[in-house]
């Protein structure tokens, strides 16, 4: 029973999320994301599933109540564009510390500041990097179709519930607003107080008969302890890079050049990758699905395949690091990137490559 | 009678309730929130719903709570709390939700969830101890800082020229339709202690009978942050906060 939709990236965020049973969602409109809260109050799931959507007062009070969420042991999820993400870095930290699965999809637009509200891909940093106090990871999906919108939502709540992390969905204004075909996902039911509470006996769901009491906490003011769990949290992380890379390869077999880039940047690079094919270059394209864990190996070992590497962004030259961070100078690695929500053509990005590493 | 036989368990006439867990407070003697604690340890026991009740913690003095009462809690971030509460009150109608503030907390930081919390009418009930400066901290300037009053951070006394004045969000927070009960309390008596309870309980069953928002702010001391001893604190609180912060319900519907 296939059911193909045409729909918004954002709209099938707020389908998928109904659909795979999530508890709650809180967000504030911002421009380009608005159209999740939107659609998800023009659903009314509150009536179906159960599932509570909020408009909340601030992005800060958003990310706070998927805190309280989440340490209820619920799966709940906020989202916005680059600013509002901005002013979650503090609740995602806590909620990085206090070791808490939950979902939060960033529609990027083009900054600092205020910006632009068109599409860019400059959140990378803030996203895989850290972006709140503290040595903690999110875990990063990058959806390149409103298909992926939907799946990565999906994915998201496994992810964050497998690790009891954060997951970001790193999304940008082209995905968020262009239509696509879509294939909805099957509808799950949500979990019941007794599946919550045996899923995740760590919930402050209220002790219900439980002789230990629970407590979601971040702190720790004796150092030796708080080393400890640093350390377990970089033992997570650690899981997470052996388990859960993801990237996707198209025509990198016997690639001589190869583009890197992620999102819609990647959509766009996969026309570059034709033209340069139809004209006897042997061009191939790595995306990362994953920017978090970042699929450093799969670059690694065509580095020593490939007589250069671009990578492709819509800013000045993020994930580019990542890439020689990989590459660690066996190959060259060139940048090319658009700023202020502008995008690249293809044949932009063709005679990027050729001017820079083809010479 | 010899003090092995007084500390007998059938010559006592008074107890900590269970709920108060044996970890020693690390409140100052003389503090207000180790009163506070009791009572409202005692509240859930009596009203038998510490099994789905679940408390938010601040970031200040208080943010130890879950140390001392034996049930579940979140810590929030600073003034985050009632952004917390509202979620898991969401998301567990049945539970009982409160969250336990300071006035750094409450009224400066947190502003902004505590109102729209208190506006959308959340089933919660907000505990909100005020002493009039930060503790945790070391004692600086609150929003609740009396005028003229001397802290870390205004050491020549607070000049509402410079710092504004002393913030009543008691007052404010009654203006809101959200809100069913907000009352102001003290726990320096015998007496003041049980009316304060009784508030508590009030605020704790309005919650479970999803009658709105209950606020039960109680006028504490802090005599180290007041650089005072607890006797002199309580009497500087009572000629100093009192006329400041009237005592008594602001609203009950």
């Amino acid at each position: 029973m296939e059911e193909i939709k045409l729909m918004k990236g954002n709209e099938a965020v707020a389908e998928a999320a109904i659909r795979c049973g999530c508890d709650g969602y809180f967000g504030y409109p911002i421009t380009p994301q608005s159209e999740i809260l939107e659609t998800l109050m023009a659903l009314e799931p509150w009536k179906t599933t159960g599932m509570v959507v909020l408009q909340a007062e601030s992005e800060t009070a958003s990310i706070n109540m998927v805190y309280g969420g989440a340490g209820c042991g619920k799966k709940v999820m906020t989202s916005s564009s680059s600013p509002g993400i901005s002013l979650m870095q503090e609740g995602l930290s806590y909620i990085a510390g206090a070791e808490l699965p939950c979902v939060v999809v960033n529609v990027t637009r083009g900054g600092p500041g205020l910006g632009t509200i068109q599409p860019s891909q400059a959140d990378y940093f803030q996203t895989v990097k850290g972006g709140g106090h503290g040595d903690y990871k999110l875990i990063t999906l990058a959806p390149a179709s409103v298909q992926e919108m939907a799946d990565h939502t999906v994915l998201a709540f496994d992810l964050a519930f497998k690790y009891r992390n954060p997951v970001m969905v790193l999304s940008d204004g082209i995905i968020g607003q262009m239509m696509e075909k879509v294939q909805l996902p099957p509808y799950q039911p949500r979990l019941t107080d007794e599946q919550v509470r045996e899923k995740c006996p760590w919930a402050t769901t209220g002790k219900h008969g439980r002789k230990q009491q629970n407590v979601i906490t971040s702190l720790e003011l004796r150092s030796e302890e708080m080393e400890k769990i640093n350390n377990r949290l970089q033992e997570k992380y650690n899981q997470v890079e052996q388990n859960e890379v993801r990237f996707e390869e198209y025509f990198c077999d016997d690639a001589e050049y190869l583009i890197t880039a992620f999102g819609s940047c990647a959509r766009i690079c996969q026309k570059t990758i034709e033209i340069l094919r139809s004209e006897g270059i042997k061009a191939g394209l790595l995306r990362p699905i994953t920017l978090y864990p970042f699929p450093t190996e799969a670059i690694a070992k065509f580095a020593k395949q490939v007589k250069g590497i671009l990578s492709v962004e819509l800013n000045a030259g993020q994930m580019v690091e990542d890439v020689r961070l990989a590459v660690n100078g066996v190959t060259p690695v060139e940048f090319y990137g658009r700023q202020g929500g502008m995008t690249p053509t293809p044949d932009e990005v063709v005679k990027a490559l050729k001017s820079k590493l083809i010479k | 009678m010899t003090l092995e036989e007084i500390i007998k368990p059938e010559n006592q006439v008074y107890g900590k309730t269970p709920l108060l867990t044996e970890t020693p407070m690390h409140y100052c003697p003389g503090c207000s929130h180790g009163v506070v604690h009791k009572l409202i340890a005692e509240v859930i026991e009596e009203m038998n719903i510490a099994d789905k009740t679940v408390g938010i913690a601040p970031v200040g003095c208080a943010v130890f709570a879950y140390n001392y009462i034996d049930i579940d809690w979140q810590e929030a971030a600073h003034g985050r709390a009632p952004a917390l509460a509202t979620a898991a009150k969401r998301l567990n109608p049945e539970n009982c939700v409160f969250t336990y503030q300071g006035d750094g907390d409450l009224a400066a930081i947190g502003t902004a969830e505590t109102i729209h919390a208190c506006n959308r009418g959340e089933n919660i009930a907000i505990f909100f101890i005020n002493n009039g400066i930060y503790g945790m901290t070391g004692g600086q300037m609150a929003p609740t800082t009396l005028e003229g009053m001397k802290t870390a951070t205004c050491p020549n006394g607070r000049d509402v020229s410079m710092e504004g004045y002393p913030l009543k969000i008691s007052e404010m927070l009654a203006l809101l339709d959200g809100t069913c009960y907000v009352t102001r309390q003290a726990v320096h008596t015998a007496a003041s202690t049980v009316r304060a309870k009784k508030a508590i309980r009030k605020a704790l069953e309005n919650s479970m009978a999803s009658k709105g928002t209950s606020i039960v702010e109680v006028v504490s001391t802090c005599n180290s942050g007041w650089k005072m001893t607890p006797h002199q604190a309580n009497k500087w609180m009572v000629e100093n906060m009192f006329p400041a912060y009237p005592l008594g319900d602001i609203k009950d519907r």
